[in-house]
This record gives structure tokens, sequence and C-alpha cells, in this order.
């Protein structure tokens, strides 16, 4: 009877089979369709609140009053006053200091007013609070966004930079809080909507880039952190035994490098040819590359690609491959040539090095709090992962303490702190002599906690120019963390 | 006041269909009717809270007390059509009616809110169809000359759609309907149904490789017409639905690659050949570089459904309206705005579990022509959802079909409400079946099979049905087995 009743609920289901399974087909396509909805509503909301043809927007707006940007200590850098006309209008207490970082909120949006655009438009303020307001007929608080960025270390950064054109970066290696990020020229964005139309009309005017973080410099001698990198990846054993003997220049194809004012090395090891910056040693050492391997070294270092940050970011350009030819070569491995890289993707590659090679991403916004203030949305550091090995940033950690000790960055030596970093002086334009002055480092060597990248346009010798506005903002940062 | 409702009544609304979906389902762990009255009961319960809550909240946001008289309205027909289902056919599948006012309730309360005269135009139609599909059950139930009328279906489905390709009006593009005394139709919708029924008659009986031929050239005539018409949406519903049924009726794979290749070189060519269907393509490819153009109603769509995040803007506080045509293509994005994902999603469940209740009663069936032509029309249901909210949430290239029951336009809530209502008719077929058998096996057992039988062919004289002598074979088999253990088994 068993063998029976088997036979029979085997021929029942065969029985269904073809209805069974497209039964299941659709059940599986509208899980899938619900599982698809579910993501893009809730991976979406932001980016799509932020479309300009998106209506949804101005009826925030219209409901909402639009929240605070505040600094770390929670000074305010933006906010929206009402006045006697009940007439609202956006105030900037910093005036120029914060203009590209905290940005602008009318004629378009940029920096922070526009990254937060959508915590600072919404209203999560307590439902009493609100039905308080609804009988006054006012409009609800947007929540107030609380930044990295820290008032001192700006404005320390701002002043030293001076009249210079240029940009700061000013970042925590451990955790990628960005302390400061400041650009010159910079603009007064509460009068945004006056110098509007002047700034629109003057197509050479760049003074609404962030040159933080989207303006495209040569690297100079900075990239010879790259350079160095790429070489003991690829003789991790050898490369101390390293000897070069500098005459001033190297010449390959008709192709020739100078050292940097026509200074002449003489005999340098590798840990030398970085301290002294020595463009002649570190050509022949391009030269020795395996060009395959150093382009993935480059794309591993976040270079022709966006960054992972989530605020308005330049691309760094750089070519390497089987094909490059020796002039070009030459010219890579001391960051001249084509080359581009954004002083943000420089701090972070020096940040990695503090941090034993793992880079934290950089952020601007810290937490949001609605008007109780109570938190309602917290950013936690994030690592982005390894760009280098351990062992790989300890060796460049030496090197660069190497170039405070006894090399081009020497302003920095005997401190109440210890320092490390890489100078650079990029040539630029077509007029010999003519260089932007770089400088990208980190204090204490011990257990880095602050990262300084600085760049003046035009200025000169890294070492004379851009050492002593870094000196002032490690300055400024620790005497602010010993007070 | 006014805030507390609106922010409350959020959560309230989410739960209640929450739960009202979790009973759709739970249904589904018992076999008969039965048992699951205490789930329709429920269901019922929360379907009025749903309604009421909803209308609540709109009185707020207006100030304008006549909407609870709408309210009213339509609680009352809905109810009456509960009830009046329970009298009148008690072999009927309360899920099905139930989800079935839901749906309508669902549309009604978004309707309202987005349209107020549209949605009144939509609460008559809603009744008049309800009442003149209450009939349906009946007629599927005891006319058994419906599967011998296949060439009646064809003709009639191939005329009715010529006459709109030659006379329709062009809306956007497309000829889709005809007016008779100031009423629109729109064909292909009705025509759905009797392509469904051809189909079924044309095959129940056998489906070898004639059937399916002549079956093919007759499926390909409503395909083209449409496709002329160009109704493209509706001749991807008609031709997935040939596929499916072909594939069901003979057991025979190939037919359903066959059908697969086919489509996919038929989607190929009409990507090539018209201009619009590439329009739409690329508006689903990438609607930002269109934004302007053939992308505005997408994107809006998506505007609108990421907003809502997971409880919803609430009832009133969104702008669905922004969307050209929400109330008819895109209601679906109008409901995930203001009643939030977590509704929405609830809201597609909702759906399937009428096709998985279609399809159980499709497999259930003994007799072909009922067994082919629920599954028919439950593919037909469940593709159009797919359609239209695939579409709307760019998953998928939009056709241009409506959302059964939800979305606005009398043919598409005429026809539905036809559908389930056959759906309704085919369950008592399937409950007779049911009985049948089991009388069967009783009087087997007590040795009296051949009376009943002799007694049963008396009564059916004029046409023997069909499953009949497998029937008898199975109640044989049963023969040793306690009565009703066949059913159970299945699962």
């Amino acid at each position: 009877m068993k063998t029976k009743n088997k036979n029979q609920v085997r021929k029942k289901k065969k029985k269904n089979k073809e209805i069974m399974l497209i039964t299941w087909m659709f059940t599986l396509l509208f899980l899938g369709l619900s599982g698809y909805i579910v993501h893009y509503s809730a991976t979406h909301k932001q980016e799509l609140i932020n479309n300009s043809y998106n209506g949804r927007q101005q009826i925030l707006l219209a409901q909402n009053r639009r929240g605070k940007i505040l600094s770390s200590d929670g000074s305010v850098l933006a906010q929206t006053i009402v006045d006697d006309e009940g007439k609202e209008k956006r105030e900037y207490p910093y005036q120029n200091l914060f203009s590209h970082v905290v940005g602008y909120a009318t004629n378009g949006r940029m920096g922070v007013e526009s990254q937060a655009n959508y915590y600072l438009i919404n209203s999560n303020a307590p439902l009493s609070q609100k039905a308080a307001l609804d009988v006054s007929g006012e409009k609800y608080p947007g929540d107030d966004v609380y930044t990295t960025l820290d008032v001192n270390i700006q404005e320390v950064a701002s002043k030293a930079l001076g009249v210079y054109q240029g940009a700061v970066v000013v970042t925590e290696p451990g955790t990628g809080k960005v302390l400061a990020m400041v650009s010159k020229p910079d603009f007064n964005p509460e009068e945004i909507a006056d110098i509007w139309d002047d700034l629109i009309e003057d197509k050479e005017s760049s003074i609404l880039l962030n040159r933080a973080s989207q303006g495209l410099y040569p690297p100079g001698s900075t990239f010879k952190i790259v350079t160095a990198l790429e070489y003991i990846r690829e003789n991790p054993d050898t490369y101390q035994g390293y000897n070069y003997t500098c005459n001033g220049s190297i010449t390959r194809d008709d192709s020739r490098i100078q050292c940097y004012h026509g200074s002449v090395h003489g005999a340098v090891d590798f840990q030398r040819s970085f301290a002294k910056s020595c463009n002649t040693s570190f050509a022949n050492i391009g030269l020795s590359l395996d060009r395959d391997a150093f382009g993935d070294t480059l794309d591993s270092l976040l270079f022709n690609q966006s960054l992972p940050v989530a605020f308005q970011s330049g691309v760094s350009k750089i070519s390497v491959s089987e094909e490059t030819s020796d002039a070009d070569m030459m010219q890579v491995s001391i960051g001249q040539g084509t080359t581009s890289i954004t002083p943000l993707l420089l701090n972070m590659i020096t940040c990695a090095i503090a941090n034993e090679g793992v880079l934290m991403k950089p952020y601007l916004i810290d937490y949001v709090e609605n008007s109780a203030g109570n938190k309602t949305k917290t950013f936690s550091p994030d690592a982005y992962g390894k760009l280098m090995e351990q062992n790989e940033a300890e060796i460049l950690k030496g090197l660069m303490e190497d170039v405070v000790e006894e090399g081009t960055a020497s302003k920095l030596k005997g401190l109440s702190y210890t320092a490390a970093g890489k100078t650079g002086s990029a040539e630029y334009g077509t007029v010999k002599g003519e260089s932007h002055a770089w400088f990208t480092g980190f204090a204490p060597v011990e257990a880095p906690q602050v990262c300084v990248t600085v760049i003046i346009e035009g200025a000169g010798a890294g070492g004379d120019y851009a050492v002593p506005i870094a000196k002032r903002i490690f300055d400024a940062y620790f005497e602010n963390s010993a007070g | 006041m006014e805030l507390y409702v609106s922010e409350f009544s959020k959560y309230v609304i989410t739960l209640l269909i929450g739960l009202y979906t979790y009973e759709c389902f739970a249904v589904f762990r018992y076999e008969k009717e039965e048992q699951r009255k205490g789930i329709y009961t429920r269901q019922n319960l929360l379907m009025f809270a749903f309604h009421f809550s909803c209308f609540l909240v709109l009185c707020f946001e207006t100030g304008d007390i006549t909407y609870l008289f709408f309210y009213a309205f339509q609680q009352i027909v809905l109810y009456a059509v509960i009830g009046l289902y329970r009298m009148l056919y008690q072999d009927a599948n309360r899920l099905v009616v139930n989800n079935m006012c839901m749906l309508l309730s669902i549309g009604f309360c978004i309707l309202t809110r987005l349209d107020m005269n549209k949605a009144i135009k939509q609460f008559v139609i809603a009744s008049g169809s309800l009442v003149i599909a209450l009939v349906i059950p009946f007629f599927v139930h005891k006319f058994k000359f419906l599967k011998n009328l296949k060439w009646v279906y064809v003709l009639v489905g191939i005329a009715a759609l010529s006459v709109v390709m030659i006379l329709g009006q062009t809306t956007y593009g497309s000829k889709l309907s005809y007016s008779i005394a100031g009423i629109t139709f729109q064909p292909s919708e009705f025509v759905k149904i009797l392509f469904v029924f051809y189909v079924a008659s044309a095959l129940y009986e056998a489906s070898g490789f004639f059937e399916v031929f002549t079956t093919a050239v007759a499926a390909a005539a409503h395909v083209i017409v449409l496709v002329v018409s160009k109704d493209l949406g509706s001749a991807l519903i008609f031709f997935i639905v040939y596929v499916l049924m072909v594939f069901v009726a003979s057991k025979n794979y190939f037919y359903l690659m066959a059908g697969a290749l086919g489509g996919s070189a038929a989607a190929y060519i009409a990507y090539r050949v018209f201009s619009h269907v590439q329009i739409r393509v690329q508006a689903w490819r990438d609607p930002w570089s269109v934004i302007d153009s053939a992308g505005y109603q997408i994107t809006q769509s998506l505007f609108a459904i990421s907003s809502g995040g997971w409880f919803g803007l609430g009832l009133g506080k969104g702008t669905p309206n922004a969307i050209p045509f929400v109330e008819a293509d895109f209601i679906f994005s109008a409901v995930a705005e203001e009643f939030g994902i977590i509704f929405a999603v609830c809201l597609i469940l909702i759906c399937v579990s009428c096709f998985v209740m279609f399809m159980r009663i499709s497999m259930e069936l003994r007799d072909k022509f009922y067994q082919l032509t629920a599954f028919g029309l439950g593919v037909i249901y469940i593709f159009q959802v797919f359609l239209t909210i695939g579409g709307g949430t760019k998953f998928i290239p939009l056709t241009g079909v409506t959302l059964p029951f939800i979305s606005y336009g009398g043919s598409s809530v005429l026809t539905t409400v036809i559908m389930f209502a056959v759906m309704e008719g085919l369950s008592m077929i399937r409950q007779d079946e049911e009985r049948y058998l089991r009388q069967l096996a009783r009087a087997k057992k007590k040795k009296k099979r051949k009376q009943i039988v002799r007694k049963a062919m008396m009564q059916e004289d004029e046409e023997l049905r069909p499953g009949e002598s497998e029937l008898e074979i199975e109640a044989e088999m049963d023969e040793e087995q306690p009565v009703g253990d066949d059913f159970e088994d299945e699962e």
C-alpha cells in the first residue's frame, strides 16, 4: 500500500510540475523586484533629492529652515537667520575663511553645503516642537551638521598662506578627519550672488575651484615618495645598497634631467638621494623600474580614478605602461612631465605612510544633530584599505624623517615635536625656474597625529616656502592639544 | 493635532498592511476554506481599519469632512461585495474576494488624494463592475458550453482589436481606445480574457503540433493587430500568456524555449523597427541623460519612490502629481512616496498572493479547460503587475500598462473585476470536483460506487466531463485510504 501511495504522489506532482515552475518563476521575479526597489530607494535617497529636477526639495525648503553647519568645537560656520522683514539669509560668520570647504548654498551649491544638503533641509525636530511651530506658523528647524573642521587650524593655515595662491590640507591619519582645508584665492560666500556674474564671465578665474581637493598640480619631488616605494617593492633586499654619482644631470635618448638649481650631489645612496631630493639619481632609479608593475602600484595609490571621499574631488593623472619611453620615465620618476596630482591625494598617501600603510577615508561631516541635540546620523572613521605593506610604510617613514633631519626640510628640525615629510619644487609652464613649492608630512614621527600637505603656487623651492607654513600649522596643532 | 495624526497614522497604516499581507500568506498553511475562516475575518477587519485610517488622514489633511461621506459609500460597496459573495457563493475563494476589495480600497485612497473627480469616476465604474461581475461566477460554474466557443472568442477578440486599429483614438502615439456614446473603451483589456478562453478551449483536448500551430496563428493575429496599433505593452502580455499556456497544456519544454527565442527575436526586431521602442529603452538605460524629454516621467517616478522612505511621507504630504499620468501608469510610485516602501512591498506581496492562489486553484482543477483558463488569467494578472511596477521603478523599460485595481481607468478595473469573478467560478468548479471525488471514494468503500456514477452520469448526460474517467481511476486507487487524504498528499 505504501508504494502505491508513493506512486500516486509522484503522479500528481508530475501533473502540476509546469504550473509549479511558472508560479515559482514569477514569485522569484517579484522577490527580485521588491529587493531592487528597497535597495534603490534606500541607496539613492540623498542623490535624488539633490537633483534640481526634483521638486520635493522646494517643498522641504518651504517647510524647514536650512540647518547650521558647525566646526568640531561647535563654532557656527554657516547658519540661516531671519531678518526683520521675515526674509531668510544665509550667514557665514567667518566670511572668507571657509569659502571652499563649507561652500555656499545660493547660485548652486558647493562644499559641505552641497554634500550635506539633504541633512540641512530635512528636519528631525521632535514632534512636540513641530506642533508648536505649526501653531505659530514658523518653519521647522533643519538638522545641524557638525564637521570635523578646526577653526584655529584653518585660521593659521589661511594666514600662513597669506596672499599666495595655493592650498593646504590638514588631516588626522588615524581617523581620516579633515581638520582644515584652505584654498586660495578665496571669496566671501555671503557675497556669492553679487560676484557670481563676474566669476562666470571671467573664464580665466578659478576662484570657485577648491584647489585643495580638486586642483591638479605637477607633484614635483614629492612624487619621489611613490618612486621610492616602487623601488623598494622591486628591490626589497638590495635597495639599501643602491649607489649613484650625481654630477648634476643625466641624459638618455637626447633627454636631459637636471638637479634643482644646478646642484651637484656627488656620491649618493638611496636614503641620501631621497633626503637631498636628487633628480638625477631618481631619474636613474626610474629607468630601472618595471613599468608594468609601476603602473599597478600607481593604480593602487588611487591615481587615474575618483577618490573614496564623499566630497567633491579631482582625479589625479599619470600614465606609465610598457610603452612609456625612457625620456618620459625619467620625467615621471621626479614628478614632472604630464603627471598631475591633487593636494588631497598627496595628503592621503602621506596619511597611509603615517598610519602603517592603511588609508582612512578622509571625511568632513562628523555627525548630524536635530534641534533637540540628538544625533540623527553619525559618521565613523572608515578604512579604505592598505595602500602599502606595514614594512614599506616604515621604510618610507624613515626616509621622510631623514628629509627633516639632514635634507631639504631642515626647518622642522629640533622642535618640541618630531616631524617627517618630503618637499617638492614642481616646475610648471614653459619658463624654466618657476616652480610650485610643496611640502607633505606628518608629526610626531613616533605616533603620527596630524598630516599636513601644502602647496604654494609659483613661490619657488618647497624647502624655503612650504615647510615654514607646515611648521606654523604643526605648531598650532601641538599648542592646541597641549593647551 | 493634524501633525500628530499624520505622523502617527503612517506607522498605523504600515502596520495594518503588514498584518494584512501576513494573513494573505498564512492562508496557504491550510487546505480547506473552513479552516481559513478566522484569517478571512481578520483580513476584513484590517481592511476596514486601513481604509478608515486613510480617509481620516485625508480629512485632517484637507480639513474637508465630505471625504468621510465618500469613504462611507466606498466601505458600504466593498462590504456588500464581500457579504454577497459569502451569501451567494459558499464555494467561492474568500482570499480572492478580500484581496480584490483590499486592492480596490488602496486604489480609492490614493486616487482620492491625487484627484477627487477621477476617484469618484473610478468609484462609480468599480461599483458598476462589481455588480455586473456578481453573476459571472454563476455563469462560469453552470455553463459548460464555454469550452466550445473557441471560434467566438477568437473572432470577437480580433474584431474588437481591429476596430480600434482602424477607428481608434490615438493617445500619445498608440491607438488604444474608442468611444461609444461618450464612454471610452480600451478593448485590449477585455480581449485579454477572451484570448485566455480561446487558448484554453483550443488546447484542452489535445495540444499536439497541429493545435499549437493553429493557435499560434490566432495568437499572432492578435499580437500583430496590437503592434500595428502600437500597443506594445498589451502585445507583450498576449505573447507571454500564449507561450506559457502552450507550455502548460503540452508539458513540452520545447515550446517554452521556442517562445523565449522567438520573443527575444521579436523584441530585437521591435527595437530596430520602432523609434518609440528605442526611446523607451534609452529612457530606461539612462533616464538622467534625457531628463528633459523621454526620461522625465521615469526620473520623476524615481524621485517619488526614493523620497518616501520606509514609512512614506504620509498621505497628502508628498508631490506625486509631479509625475505625468501618475494616476494611471505610475500609481505605484505615488503609493511608494506617500505610504512608504514597506507598504509598497506589501502591495506587491498582496498581488503575488492573488497569483499564488490562482495558480493553486489551477493546479487543483482536474478539468483541463478550466485549469488552463485559471492559469492563463493568473499569468495575465501577475505579468501586468510586473510590467507596470517594474516599468515605473526602472527595473525594466516602461510599457505603459496599468496596475490592476489600483490605477485609474475604467476598462482596466472592469476587466480585472471580471477576471477575479471568473476565478471565483473556477474555484467553485474545483470544489464540485473535490466533492464528487470524495463521493466516489466513499461510494466505492460502501460498494455503491456504480450506482452513484450512473446517477451522476444521468445528471449530466448531455455531456460527459472529460476529467471524469480520470477521476474514477483516482477514486479506485484511493480505495483503501481514508477519505480526504487524497488532497492533503499533494502539498
